[in-house]
């Protein structure tokens, strides 16, 4: 039961360590974004559910850090794209297109 | 009759979570009952996503298909980006793309917005309306019709049911 | 627990260790705010991992409520920054 648990926990490990690399290799900060909320998240919640097969009465409270990872950590991803994004930083040269900008753009030009 | 269902929703939550952090003693219990009330009764009414969660067989139905789908793709997701950040030549193709939803509720255009951002590859930036911008790390279509069935479809259909 | 589990976790914990060392690097090179404050929440995530790693080896249930308040005031934070940053505060 352990050993499945100490698996379940590496493997969250792994991409937690994933996704820091992401933030640290990805070249602009949208990029970074969404390694450091997907593959982080994910590897959390692994390595918390990995630890709850070691003690499973904690499991409760466990789910519950889970659960609360879960909802909240999109939403402050969300909050910084679109700081990011109201505060003129640019997307990365290897970019194709940018409709929020042109959209922006086209806005002031009506106003 | 939905500020009702508000309360008493938002009071089974609070007291669930209340027992499972807290613990069962009786006094403790009595306390966590008189805070649970009296945060339902302020909160409860201003908090759109419990008053507007449909409670029918159907929509509990489609609230189980969702979960179902929210957690492949979010398995899905964590492993896209995770190939994408070690293979050494970084095989992105950013950009923020315009998506349009049918969903017509608040609080369903706010639970569509964050399971978008849990998917592979996109991430919403800013909404406006109908509209959602998007962040897509590997375009494959720029075209909105395209690009609104390549990403949004997957969870509408169940979100339509769970709150229209 | 045997000691070839033990061993595993130890493996975890470290591995969780080197991804807070790596996203601390992203923190002290920036370049823009946003960054950091996008490191410093993938650090809190690592931290609230490493916080139970360590009430596991503790055995002690109390540390997991720390954990929870440190996700809870981690999130306020960003969002204050977000905020702030769009002129909203």
């Amino acid at each position: 039961m352990a050993l499945i648990g100490s698996l379940i926990s590496l493997v969250g490990s792994l991409f937690l360590f994933l996704g820091a690399l992401g933030i640290l290799r990805l070249p602009d900060v949208y990029n970074r974004m969404q390694a450091g909320t997907k593959a982080t998240t994910i590897g959390s919640i692994l390595t918390i559910i990995g630890i709850g097969f070691a003690h499973p009465q904690w499991l409760p409270k466990l789910i519950i850090l889970v659960l609360f990872i879960l909802f909240t950590n999109p939403i402050s991803t969300h909050a910084l794209a679109r700081a990011a994004h109201f505060a003129g930083i640019k997307l990365t040269e290897r970019s194709i297109r940018d409709n929020l900008r042109e959209d922006k753009i086209e806005e002031e030009i009506n106003d | 009759m939905r500020r009702v269902k508000a309360f008493v929703l938002s009071y089974i939550i609070l007291i669930g979570l209340w027992m499972i952090v807290g613990g069962t003693q009786p006094d403790e219990m009595i306390v966590g009952a008189i805070t649970a009330f009296i945060i339902s009764l302020v909160f409860a009414p201003r908090f759109a996503l419990l008053g507007s969660i449909r409670l029918s067989p159907k929509a509990l139905f489609a609230t189980i298909m969702f979960i179902i789908v929210f957690s492949v793709e979010l398995v899905k997701g964590a492993i896209d980006v995770a190939g994408r950040v070690i293979s050494p030549s970084l095989p992105i193709n950013p950009g923020i793309v315009k998506v349009r939803t049918r969903l017509q509720s608040d609080v369903g255009r706010i639970a569509l917005a964050n399971a978008i951002t849990m998917t592979p590859g996109t991430m919403t930036v800013e909404t406006n309306g109908e509209f959602f911008y998007i962040h897509w790390i590997d375009i494959k279509s720029e075209d909105i019709d395209a690009a609104t069935a390549a990403i949004v479809t997957i969870f509408e259909r169940h979100l339509e049911v769970m709150f229209g | 627990m045997d000691s070839l589990s033990l061993i595993i976790y130890n493996m975890a914990y470290y591995i969780a260790m080197l991804a807070l060392a790596i996203a601390f690097v992203r923190f002290l090179m920036g370049p823009s705010s946003v960054d950091r404050v996008l490191a410093l929440d993938t650090m809190t995530i690592c931290s609230i991992a490493l916080i139970i790693f360590i009430a596991m080896y503790a055995g002690r249930i109390i540390y997991i409520d720390v954990a929870l308040v440190y996700a809870l005031l981690s999130f306020l934070g960003v969002i204050a920054v977000a905020r702030y940053l769009e002129g909203g505060l």
